[in-house]
């Protein structure tokens, strides 16, 4: 095996040691994650825009940073991709979208600084749904990306190029953000580690908003260590958003010793039922059996009104989501249309006709509709009173369950195309994670196996900022999966 | 709750965008499906139940009234598709 073959395969953690220790230089490790990514884009198009000069710049920055105060960076040279809708300084952010193709930010998320902090270096921002609306990366005006164990079919979505960038060893490590699915079920199709922190853990200043009250951001791994240090680096109290909790930051990745005994493990029954493919389901099971023989106690529970969740979510995201893009209107940022034009109300309206793809028109339409006078009460009120049973019925399983587990996506990945002239279809896709951010709590999910050679994930759900909880099981689990030792070579180059 | 092309063109001038004649066509049945779907949720009973538009139970979180460094003007137009003299440039208004 070459050098690059053999670096690429290092984990997060790993290549963080070997380059602190001086084994491997910055630029080594940036220039064979480099050369991979050029060697993998053109089956996978995993990114909308990569920024080899800017890594190679970055790398210099922080050993200069290192150098002149010993200043302590964890993470120094590990390269990392970041999702485009997470703005990132001097450096293009699209959020997959026609709308802001040009748009060039003039600050960095609160994520993006965190991580630029740690002296992890950014190589590219990863292709996405457009502005994260959709469950397959197939809406992304700058065209889809390839599932790395299968390439006629979709990496998931939204968060689909973060997923297949680390699943195929582009990057060690990613970032996306996860409205109602959009880190963890990605993770699922491609054989990652996903994680969606409780709601408020990490700061949301920076990432385009989408739905506020559901959008998370967090990290993206092939291991759950990674995965966990990653979370380490980004969350944290944050001035600049009003929603971000102020909480102590355990450092998670250390702390995990992989204790299962005596855990108990409540089943959704909603969750794990006859939508959710014979597959996916036969492999659910036989990890809930390794599961027992970890030590942990499992048994079946009932949140009768998860029935409701996919309904509540369409609502109440496309609310949100007609309100939050209600800004691309062609004036202070974004594309204009270039179209002759009366007046302004003209401007805006065929700016957002000629900027918009049919997903984001569809669900803005939807929220438009369910907010607008004489139909606010039946949809969008009614919705929000459904989602406090919702996180009620979360708080009553707590009473019982230290942990919750489902199937991740009642699917392996679909063929491209296959869902996308049906959204109700390609809604159902989000059915078995949507529950997680209505309810505001802290789920992982984990590969757990492959159904006809495509990878199956396992969702762990926590209490409101268990993320410690959830990481150890999944810790535990993965070891006895040992899923990426078995699985590798599918997804390298030989 | 079928929706009919009158209503979508009506939601769609609601939203700002223009529809073309096709798109309104698509959007009339896939509006009507997918809130087929959502009808759902009229026969939970929540007459005692209060709505959550945030799910973390924070309230008025305030800081001090200070001045802060903040972008510069250059930098908040750098994006804009028209600009005159420092201001957004925009068509005619009224």
């Amino acid at each position: 095996m070459d050098f690059k073959n053999k670096l690429i395969r290092k984990s997060a953690l790993e290549l963080a040691k070997l380059i602190a220790t001086g084994e491997l230089s910055a630029e080594e490790v940036t220039s064979a994650f480099l050369e991979r990514i050029e060697e993998a884009e053109p089956r996978l198009h995993a990114f909308i825009n990569l920024f080899p000069d800017f890594a190679f710049e970055e790398v210099s920055r922080m050993e200069a940073r290192f150098q002149k105060d010993g200043e302590n960076t964890p993470f120094a040279g590990v390269p990392v991709a970041v999702k485009d809708d997470l703005s990132t300084k001097e450096l293009l952010t699209t959020c997959g979208s026609k709308m802001l193709e040009n748009f060039v930010p003039v600050y960095d998320a609160t994520v993006v600084k965190k991580v630029k902090d740690a002296g992890v270096v950014l190589l590219g921002k990863t292709n996405m749904d457009e502005f994260a609306a959709g469950s397959s990366t197939e809406t992304s005006y700058f065209g889809p990306t390839m599932n790395p164990w299968d390439t006629s079919r979709v990496p998931g979505g939204s968060s689909g190029g973060s997923a297949a960038a680390v699943a195929s060893y582009e990057v060690p490590w990613a970032i996306g953000s996860d409205t109602g699915g959009s880190i963890r079920q990605p993770a699922s199709f491609c054989g990652i580690v996903g994680m969606k922190p409780t709601y408020g853990l990490v700061s949301r200043y920076g990432l385009t908003a989408f739905a506020s009250s559901l959008d998370q951001v967090g990290p993206m791994a092939r291991n759950v260590k990674d995965c966990a240090a990653m979370l380490g680096v980004i969350a944290g109290h944050d001035s600049l958003d009003g929603t971000s909790i102020q909480v102590e930051i355990p450092g998670y990745s250390g702390m995990l010793g992989g204790n299962v005994k005596g855990v108990k493990v409540g089943v959704v029954k909603e969750l794990a039922g006859e939508s959710i493919e014979a597959g996916v389901l036969d492999l659910f099971n036989r990890s809930l059996d390794l599961l027992e023989g970890l030590g942990a106690c499992v048994e079946e529970v009932s949140l009768p009104s998860l029935k409701y969740a996919l309904s509540v979510y369409s609502i109440i995201a496309s609310a949100e989501a007609s309100s939050n893009l209600a800004r691309y209107d062609g004036v202070r940022y974004g594309f204009r249309t270039d179209e002759p034009v009366e007046d302004v109300w003209e401007m805006y309206a065929k700016t957002r006709a000629e900027g918009f793809g049919m997903e984001v028109k569809r669900r803005i339409m939807l929220g438009t509709y369910v907010l607008s006078a004489g139909h606010y009460d039946q949809y969008y009120s009614k919705a929000q009173m459904i989602r406090t049973l919702i996180a009620e019925d979360f708080s009553s399983a707590w009473e019982k369950c230290d942990l919750l587990v489902s199937p991740t996506s009642p699917t392996t990945a679909f063929q491209l195309g296959e869902k996308l002239v049906d959204p109700l279809k390609m809604y159902m896709a989000d059915m078995c994670t949507i529950p997680v951010n209505l309810a505001g709590i802290p789920a992982i999910s984990i590969p757990c196996g492959l159904s006809d050679g495509l990878p199956v994930g396992f969702q762990i759900m926590g209490p409101p900022l268990g993320e410690l909880k959830v990481l150890d099981v999944a810790y535990a689990m993965e070891g006895a999966i040992g899923f990426e030792e078995k699985t590798a070579e599918k997804v390298l180059p030989s | 709750m079928a929706i009919s092309e009158e209503e979508v063109e009506h939601i769609a001038k609601l939203s700002a965008f223009f529809l073309s004649d096709e798109e309104k066509k698509v959007f009339a049945k896939q509006l009507s499906e997918v809130l087929d779907c959502a009808d759902v949720i009229s026969e939970v009973d929540t007459s005692n139940v209060k709505p959550t538009s945030y799910i973390t139970n924070l309230v008025n979180v305030l800081r001090e009234d200070e001045v802060k460094p903040s972008l510069s003007i250059e930098e908040v137009m750098k994006n804009a598709p028209h600009v005159y003299e420092g201001v957004f440039k925009v068509p005619r208004i009224i």
